[in-house]
């Protein structure tokens, strides 16, 4: 018996957002696991698909012909239908909402929550015939706490929320467990926009006193898709170094 | 096609989706109560069917579904 049996066995899992940052980690980890790993992006995750030995799919998941053609490559890259979703695509778009335009709202929706819905219901199909299946999605302590110039950003990642939870009770039975992770500040593409004084400040809130690193977003992810699991459901497991604590 | 031949398309795959006995997959069984079945397992069933006969249900069109008579009628109506 390989170590990944030992596990639960070598499950089929697409990863969203899966070039960089955390959905890189995430893929890194769940192929490290034993798991046949699918990466989704817009712009293809290259040396990493190719190191991971994992099918290179790109993307755009804003878009509802975006979603099917990279799960129907998913499908065809793992070899059946997929068995693990970890939403990772995500983008912000930071500014104050009285100067936001309806487009950037719009779009950070797509991108950011509509996209997660598309995804779930694509692959809860073969999920539920096969009753067994994984979805984590990726939310944000912003969706819980908020902060100044996110507005749009903070509104997908609570939907995301609301939108697993309930999915999470309509597929219980199937064995389908729907799950959030919420990152705090990660060293990531998306946190070095952050100026020196905005990094400061965002410091100065994490009780830690540091950064997150992906691969610390992407242990929690891994236990939520793992057998061990298997009764948590509708969860938000909150990594922020304790920011978001009290 | 036959109304007896989409009876046993659905019974087959009934058995298969809803892990119930084929004897009990008849024109008057309600899913509720005769097939044990909920509302996502009737959605798994029409899903299948939508496979089978190449078909496409929208979801209003399953609200008011109780019996297997019910759906062998949608599917008749779909095949036209």
């Amino acid at each position: 018996m390989t170590q990944a049996e030992q596990r639960g066995g070598s499950r089929r899992a697409l990863v969203t957002g899966a070039s960089r940052g955390i959905g890189a980690a995430v893929a890194t980890r769940l192929s490290h696991a034993g798991h046949r790993v699918a990466l989704s992006s817009r712009g293809g995750a290259g040396e990493l698909a190719e190191k991971l030995g994992g099918a290179d799919i790109r993307a755009d998941v804003s878009t509802a012909d975006g979603v099917e053609a990279a799960v129907s490559a998913a499908e065809e890259g793992l070899g059946g239908s997929v068995e693990i979703l970890v939403n990772c695509a995500g983008i912000t778009n930071d500014g104050l909402l009285a100067r936001m335009q309806d487009e950037d709202w719009e779009d950070l929706l797509a991108t950011n929550l509509t996209s997660v819905m598309r995804t779930s219901r694509r692959v809860l199909r073969g999920m539920m015939k096969a009753r067994w299946g994984r979805i984590v999605n990726v939310g944000s302590v912003v969706g819980a706490i908020g902060n100044p110039g996110q507005t749009a950003y903070a509104a997908t990642k609570a939907g995301i929320v609301g939108f697993s939870k309930a999915l999470a009770k309509e597929v219980a039975s199937r064995k389908i467990t729907v799950n959030v992770v919420a990152p705090g500040y990660i060293e990531t593409d998306m946190t070095s926009a952050l100026s020196e004084a905005q990094r400061a400040v965002a410091l100065s809130q994490v009780a830690m006193g540091r950064f997150g690193e992906p691969h610390e977003v992407a242990g929690a992810v891994a236990y939520l898709v793992s057998e061990e699991a298997s009764y948590v459901s509708g969860s938000v497991l909150t990594v922020d170094g304790g920011m978001g604590a009290g | 096609m036959e109304r007896s031949e989409i009876l046993e398309t659905v019974r087959k795959l009934a058995v298969e989706t809803l892990e119930v006995d084929g004897d009990a997959v008849v024109e008057t069984a309600v899913f509720a109560d005769d097939l044990d079945a909920d509302s996502l397992d009737l959605v798994e069933l029409v899903m299948a069917l939508e496979e089978a006969f190449d078909i496409s249900v929208p979801e209003e069109e399953l609200e008011d579904i109780e019996t297997v008579g019910q759906v062998i009628d949608l599917v008749q109506a779909k095949l036209g």
